[in-house]
């Protein structure tokens, strides 16, 4: 007999038309980091609900400790000592870490705040988890790390023996995601028992000790993570072989489509700072240029300034040969400009549009979309959003009418994607493409782009994942606040090398 | 896949459904208010309500006074169209009050002072409150004040200013404008025929001429390109941005149209000189607040307003005939008002709705699936043998 911290013995969850768990066992040991593994839309999310007695699951049972238990609301998931770290956190931006980490369980003397047992209680638990804050800081002000930290902190705080951790690196640099590996195995010696839901194999391979599949809300297995490979794992999540290397030939670039001449672009945050200085470079017809770098280093107002969504401070930027400088958003996208969009929440989508309208949100003024007299072409639309669903393997609820808001985001990405690539673009600006997407996802996107390219297309593409631009650029761009500090070839260099650059710590 | 209840699943059927359920309780509350203050004549005066121009004794009446419901329909139906079109493309337009009042300030004025044509008094009427609104939207597109806030200044603006001017065109003694019938005829709306067919000569053009506007406001939202961009901007209006909308003009662009209807409600209204305007008003006239209750009872469609504005003013016009020997005059007002209030919970009964709708369905498809497995277990049975 096993000694496990949370068994969950053959839930099986049904929404109309939809079983979104069935029959699925996860059982959880004490002390080990357990990784939930599935596509989007697999049945993670829902599994997790159950667990958090959101949903009561029509089959199976919950037991903690080898007791059955039941589960009706979040209050009793807490009770129970289940803490989790939500993907996007719940923390009130204007409190205090210390003020974050006692909401809701507020030490008090008839009504007074007794802060300070609470500050030893916390100072003493970073201290012991080794998760460096400063209690005293105001959320906003800190960096996502640390936000992060304090969301740990406040489950530990709860006294919680059962951790979740919601793609807790999908926000975070590839330092800040060293050391919460590093604070997870901590936290598993100590004896708490950590689920770990991610899609990124290698963060699994690492950190793990086991793993559970699910595939399309069907439970696939259970193994040790010593006894597998990534690319079982895979199989397992995906159902097929998936490459992890795009296969692509040498590029053979030929016209310049994109000539950007030191523009220089205002930051937001900084009043006298620019988010982009003096940035120079080309992109040709037939390769990828990747704009590799950490996040917040100019990429997104570069971005901003190409498209324009921002205007620029500075230079001058030519496509297809014409200075597009002060051209409007609508002319540059009808000369053959495609952008895929960072926030796809904020730029890409109109939420409350359906699918159909979204995909057609590029193109409605076109004459297929639009008649003489200014009437939509309704039946035109659909027909266009039907074949894009289908080509590009869209899912959602109801087809075309569903709300784009109603929609997982890995198929919010895969419409927005559709959409841009099928304008047929002579440039493609992709910023962050295959972000929250699965690896089976990300192998369809990665080949359309290397076969817009390989139509004598060019491809601007901003990523922050490191594989990603290694196996899909041509040529390598860094970016260094605001700069690009160099021009890497990804055949040449190495991750590490291309790290000194990201850090700044060297410059051609 | 399979669906219980489509008909219930349809979103006119479940607007029409929970717009009846709120017109039922308000009517209920109503009586019930009633029922306490006197409960003699509760029963009479809720009737006196419901049947509004019904209590008339003859035929001819009875079409009279439903003509001067019609007349009171109309401005209404307006201003519920434009709290609608704006709140479909994402603004609350709350200056519909003040756009009202500036619509009817240049129908008066221009008409009186100016003795222009009814169709120009029309037009600048309408001209004046799509200024204001287009005010409004500069202030949204370029400084990003709320259109609340802005709406809400410019309608005591609208108010003052209206009082200011009209003074021109007040009668010498008391404090209303002139009637336009026996001082400025060429400002009054044209009837082709209409006042004869209701025998009331306050029945105008403006009737037929509100419910072509219901129609057209439907087909701009729902059918046509320009809807498309002004519902995008107004639901996400950097996804606007971005795939190149002008979404400045099109904010701009939906205060215009949403304070030109407005304003149309007002111009329309007193230009058939059923009413004067009262130029020491000291509150905005309460037809902007209940077009925003029309426009939620109708479903936020278009052609549902039509029929919301109508029972309102219906409801407004009945509070006539209650009965004064039990009650105080205001009663009138205050059983109008509950309803009105009732009607804007269309919303939250739908929702209802379809939460039940979701839970019947879980229930069925657990059901079926169960039947589906006694079915497999069956079969399986039968092969094995």
């Amino acid at each position: 007999m096993e000694n496990y911290a949370i068994e969950m013995l053959n839930i099986t969850k049904r929404f109309p038309g939809i079983i979104a768990n069935d029959n699925i066992t996860l059982q959880l040991r004490k002390g080990e980091i357990h990784a939930l593994l599935g596509e989007n839309g697999a049945g993670k999310s829902t599994l997790m609900s159950v667990l958090f007695g959101l949903y009561q699951p029509e089959e199976g049972v919950i037991k903690k400790d080898g007791k059955v238990v039941k589960i009706n609301d979040p209050n009793d998931a807490n009770r129970l000592g289940i803490g989790m770290v939500h993907q996007h956190f719940k923390l009130v931006e204007c409190f205090s870490v210390l003020d974050n980490i006692i909401l809701g369980v507020e030490p008090n003397t008839a009504g007074f705040l007794q802060k300070k047992e609470a500050r030893e209680k916390v100072v003493a638990l970073s201290e012991k988890y080794g998760l460096q804050v400063d209690p005293d800081a105001v959320i906003e002000d800190i960096t996502v790390g640390m936000q992060q930290r304090t969301e740990i902190l406040k489950m530990l705080y709860r006294e919680n023996e059962i951790l979740i951790f919601d793609e807790p690196t999908a926000v975070l640099t590839p330092q800040e995601i060293e050391e919460l590996m590093q604070i997870m195995k901590g936290l598993a010696k100590e004896g708490k028992s950590i689920l770990f839901i991610s899609h990124k194999l290698n963060e699994i391979m690492e950190v793990a000790d086991r793993c559970t599949v699910l595939r399309k809300g069907k439970y696939i297995g259970t193994v040790e993570i010593a006894g597998t490979t990534k690319e079982e794992l895979s199989r397992m999540m995906v159902g097929r072989d998936v490459e992890f290397v795009v296969p692509k030939d040498p590029a053979k670039p030929t016209d310049v489509v994109l000539d950007v001449q030191g523009i220089t672009v205002a930051s937001k945050s900084h009043k006298h700072k620019n988010a982009v200085n003096n940035v120079s470079f080309q992109v040709r017809k037939g390769e990828i240029v990747c704009i590799a770098g950490i996040d917040g280093n100019g990429q997104t107002e570069l971005v901003y300034g190409i498209s324009g969504l921002e205007p620029l401070k500075g230079g001058r930027i030519e496509f297809l040969g014409q200075d597009i400088t002060k051209m409007p958003i609508r002319k540059r996208s009808t000369m053959g400009m495609s952008h895929i969009p960072e926030d796809r929440h904020k730029h890409g989508l109109v939420l409350d549009y359906t699918l159909e309208n979204n995909i057609v949100l590029q193109r409605y003024f076109e004459p297929e979309f639009t008649n003489a007299a200014g009437f939509l072409r309704k039946d035109n639309i659909r027909k266009y959003a039907e074949r894009l669903i289908d080509e590009y393997d869209v899912r959602s609820g109801q087809g075309p009418i569903t709300p784009a808001r109603a929609m997982s985001g890995g198929n919010q990405q895969k419409a927005i994607i559709a959409r841009e690539i099928d304008k047929d673009p002579k440039l493609l600006i992709a910023v962050q493409p295959t972000r929250g997407l699965d690896v089976g996802a990300i192998e369809f996107i990665h080949k359309q782009i290397v076969k817009h390219r390989d139509a004598g297309n060019a491809v601007l593409l901003v990523s922050l994942e490191l594989e990603e631009v290694m196996s899909l650029s041509d040529r390598i761009l860094v970016m260094y606040e605001g700069e690009i500090v160099g021009e890497l070839d990804p055949k040449k260099t190495t991750v590490e090398e291309m790290g000194l650059y990201m850090a700044g710590a060297k410059r051609q | 896949m399979n669906k219980k209840n489509p008909l219930l699943r349809n979103n006119g059927v479940q607007t029409f459904i929970t717009s009846i359920i709120c017109i039922i309780l308000g009517l209920i509350v109503g009586f019930a208010a009633l029922w306490i203050i006197n409960a003699d004549g509760a029963g009479q005066a809720i009737l006196g309500v419901i049947k509004n121009f019904f209590n008339k004794p003859t035929s001819a009446t009875r079409l009279q006074y439903f003509g001067q419901t019609l007349v009171k329909t109309a401005p209404l139906l307006l201003c519920s169209l434009s709290v609608l079109f704006a709140y479909k493309v994402g603004l609350f337009n709350i200056g519909v009050a003040g756009q009202y009042c500036l619509g009817v300030m240049m129908a008066i004025y221009s008409g009186y002072v100016w003795k222009l044509p009814w169709w120009a008094c029309l037009l600048l009427g309408i001209i004046a409150g799509a200024a204001s609104g287009a005010l409004c939207g500069l202030l949204k597109a370029y400084f990003n004040v709320n259109v609340v806030i802005s709406g809400i200044m410019l309608n005591w603006i609208s108010l003052y200013g209206t009082n200011l001017l009209l003074q021109a065109a007040k009668e010498k003694t008391g404090k209303d404008t002139v009637r336009l019938l026996s001082k400025a005829k060429q400002a009054v709306l044209p009837s082709l025929g209409l006042d004869k067919l209701f025998g009331d000569k306050y029945v105008t053009i403006a009737i037929p001429l509100a419910i072509i506007m219901a129609v057209l406001i439907w087909i701009l939202l729902d059918k046509t390109k320009l809807g498309f961009e002004l519902k995008a901007t107004g639901n996400n209006v950097n996804a606007a941005k971005y795939c190149g909308m002008k979404e400045n003009r099109n904010i701009i662009l939906t205060m215009v149209i949403g304070g030109g209807l407005a304003a149309m409600g007002g111009a329309l209204y007193y230009l058939s000189d059923y009413t004067q305007w009262n130029v020491n008003a000291s509150s905005v006239p309460g037809m902007g607040f209940n077009g925003i209750a029309a426009a939620f009872l109708g479903g936020l469609n278009p052609l549902g307003a039509i029929f919301s504005s109508y029972f309102i003013t219906h409801i407004t016009d009945g509070g006539a005939y209650v009965d004064l020997s039990h009650y105080c005059a205001q009663i009138a007002d205050l059983i109008s008002a509950v309803i009105i209030y009732l009607c804007g919970f269309v919303l939250f009964f739908k929702t209802l709705i379809n939460n039940r709708l979701r839970k019947a369905e879980e229930r069925f498809t657990a059901k079926e699936r169960d039947a589906v497995k006694a079915a497999e277990v069956k079969s399986e049975g039968g092969n094995q043998k």
